[in-house]
């Protein structure tokens, strides 16, 4: 479903992407690990929109979206989340929700004076499917809070939620569980998986925390220093040697082999 | 009697007149503050922008007039605002196109918008003096006074008279018209929502699928429609100047600012805190304490506190106590 091939990224001076390819199935789960400063941030943000590569391309569904801007992206079904959760701080949770989905009819601005009992109803559906989506997320005591007073992990939460109200095809999470406390990681974990399973969302996330990983993906990508070191199934890739090096320093080997 | 004589006098001199200047400044502050809070920058060009508008609406108001066209009681200034709106918009929205898209696609710093404004603001001045000339304009046609001091006198038998204009009216009900529905449309509609999270956070609005492109524009046809409103109604109670319209962005910018830059409802109470503090400092309280106090203890000088020629000082004074005591204004606003 997203095909990206041989994307190469240079800031000044750093080569940030060394020719990275992969695709992704529709429904499946992937993560993307490596250790901080691998680039998995940067590729995400050129599939997302916001960095153009300095070569290759992306494709979803065969259609090629390299240069489409995120809002482009966001009505082709394509989302994605923040690794520091970004909310709309002055709105409440349940407005944040409400803005989200895109080409609802108040959007016709002569409707929005002229038509309001249909305009009304229309939001009133946006209304009750954020409701369900604050529902979903056991958000409910929050709903009229303003999202700035929300803490990191509901946050984090509220970015998961923004994503289920514009019913996308798939969903890139950058970090959806750093620094989130151990029970609201089940709930945002359980919530992927539900997600996955009865909505059929394909989800591609960045994570550190390897249970998570484990509990979660059908594959991993490895990436260090801009390229793929290797892809597998969770386990797989956890044992292999190369990742614990690229992980954890050559240290950890040489005490292996003594 | 002397109380009633002493309250008719602050009535007439002090309220009435702030009322109706703070009305017509939380208009054109509501412009600034949109403008900031979507585009990010500080536009000085809107005391321009009302400028334009009210000279569009004068002009088409001497039209109506040739042609006998009228609404009286109501001025024909009303009947002409409409087409005043759309120009206004309409060439909002060129500058917008030819000035400030090309900052915006570079993604250049607010000080550069601001700039680009100020540029924008001393070519509108100099294309409105090629259209309409230095003159003053007074356009106030239709019934002049609803209560006018003399009747006001006689029906109450007091010394001290409250004279209301109908242009203080029409001001009045003009603004809450507009502020009621741009609130309405800020807070409660699908489009103001988005213009609200735009403002917010404006990397997350793209992911939602917002369109900065319509944000953009939606956010200078109102700024637009508000400008050429304000200066209408500025211009109408008092008198079209072009020259006032530099001076007036001092006024306009304070009010935004007091009020919290980017907040909507700030910006409205910010208008009458500016005004009301222009008005009660560079009144002569000579006469109200005059009544007021007993015999012999009447003061001698004109117990003003500063000259109305400093007038405008009067904004950079709150402004810096605001911006001391209270940085981010009435409402906490935002930051570029």
């Amino acid at each position: 479903m997203i095909k990206v091939s041989n994307i190469s990224k240079n800031f000044i001076g750093i080569k940030a992407i060394d020719g990275v390819s992969f695709e992704i199935d529709q429904g499946s789960i992937i993560g993307l690990i490596g250790p901080n400063g691998a680039g998995k941030t940067t590729l995400f943000n050129i599939v997302a929109g916001h960095l153009s590569p300095s070569s290759g391309a992306v494709y979803l569904d065969g259609e090629d979206i390299t240069f489409l801007k995120p809002h482009e992206l966001f009505r082709k079904g394509l989302l994605r989340t923040f690794q520091i959760a970004h909310e709309f701080s002055s709105l409440t949770v349940l407005e944040n929700l409400m803005v989200v989905p895109g080409d609802q009819f108040g959007e016709q601005l002569v409707h929005t004076w002229f038509n309001c009992a249909k305009v009304r109803k229309a939001d009133e559906l946006v209304r009750k499917q954020a409701k369900e989506v604050i529902n979903f997320l056991e958000l409910n005591q929050m709903e009229n809070e303003l999202a700035g007073n929300l803490s990191g992990g509901q946050k984090k939460l509220l970015e998961l939620g923004r994503t289920m109200m514009a019913n996308p095809k798939i969903v890139f999470l950058d970090e959806i569980g750093a620094g989130v406390s151990r029970r609201l990681l089940k709930i945002i974990a359980g919530s992927i998986l539900r997600l996955n399973q009865q909505f059929g969302y394909t989800f591609c996330l960045i994570e550190h925390d390897m249970d998570f990983i484990a509990r979660l993906c059908d594959m991993v990508i490895v990436m260090a220093e801009g390229r793929i070191l290797t892809q597998g199934k969770p386990n797989e890739v956890i044992n292999n040697e190369d990742v614990i090096e690229a992980y954890l320093g050559t240290g950890r080997k040489y005490k292996k082999v003594s | 009697m002397e109380i009633a004589n002493a309250f008719a006098l602050l009535t007439n001199f002090v309220i009435i007149p702030s009322i109706t200047y703070g009305a017509q400044l939380s208009l054109s502050a509501l412009g600034v503050t949109i403008v900031f809070g979507i585009l990010r920058f500080a536009n000085f060009s809107h005391g321009e922008l009302m400028s334009f508008g009210a000279m569009v609406t004068i002009l088409i108001t001497s039209l109506f007039q040739t042609k006998g066209i009228n609404i009286f009681p109501i001025p024909t200034a009303l009947l002409a605002l409409p087409i005043g709106i759309i120009a206004t918009i309409a060439i909002a929205l060129l500058a917008d196109q030819l000035i400030f898209r090309f900052y915006r696609k570079n993604r250049s710093k607010p000080i550069i918008f601001t700039m680009a404004s100020l540029g924008l603001m001393f070519f509108m001045a100099g294309l409105i003096r090629i259209i309409i000339g230095p003159n003053e304009y007074s356009f106030a046609d239709g019934a002049r006074f609803l209560i006018s001091f003399r009747d006001f006198k006689a029906i109450t038998g007091w010394d001290q008279g409250i004279a209301i204009k109908q242009t203080q009216l029409i001001t009045l009900v003009v603004t809450l018209i507009v502020v009621i529905n741009l609130l309405w449309f800020i807070y409660k509609t699908r489009w103001g929502k988005a213009m609200r999270a735009y403002s917010d956070n404006e990397d997350l609005a793209l992911l939602s699928g917002i369109n900065p492109e319509r944000v953009v524009l939606l956010a200078w046809i109102i700024a637009g429609a508000l400008a050429c409103v304000a200066g209408t109604l500025y211009s109408l109670d008092k008198i079209y100047k072009p020259f006032i319209f530099t001076q007036i962005t001092l006024p306009v910018f304070a009010a935004t600012i007091i009020g919290g830059i980017g907040q909507p409802i700030g910006a409205v109470l910010g208008g009458f805190v500016v005004a009301f503090s222009e008005v009660a400092v560079t009144y002569s309280f000579k006469k109200f304490l005059t009544y007021l106090a007993p015999t012999n203890w009447e003061p001698q000088g004109l117990v003003q506190l500063i000259s109305t020629d400093y007038k405008y000082a009067v904004s950079y004074i709150i402004l810096i106590v605001v911006l001391l005591l209270r940085p981010t204004g009435i409402i906490p606003g935002k930051t570029t």
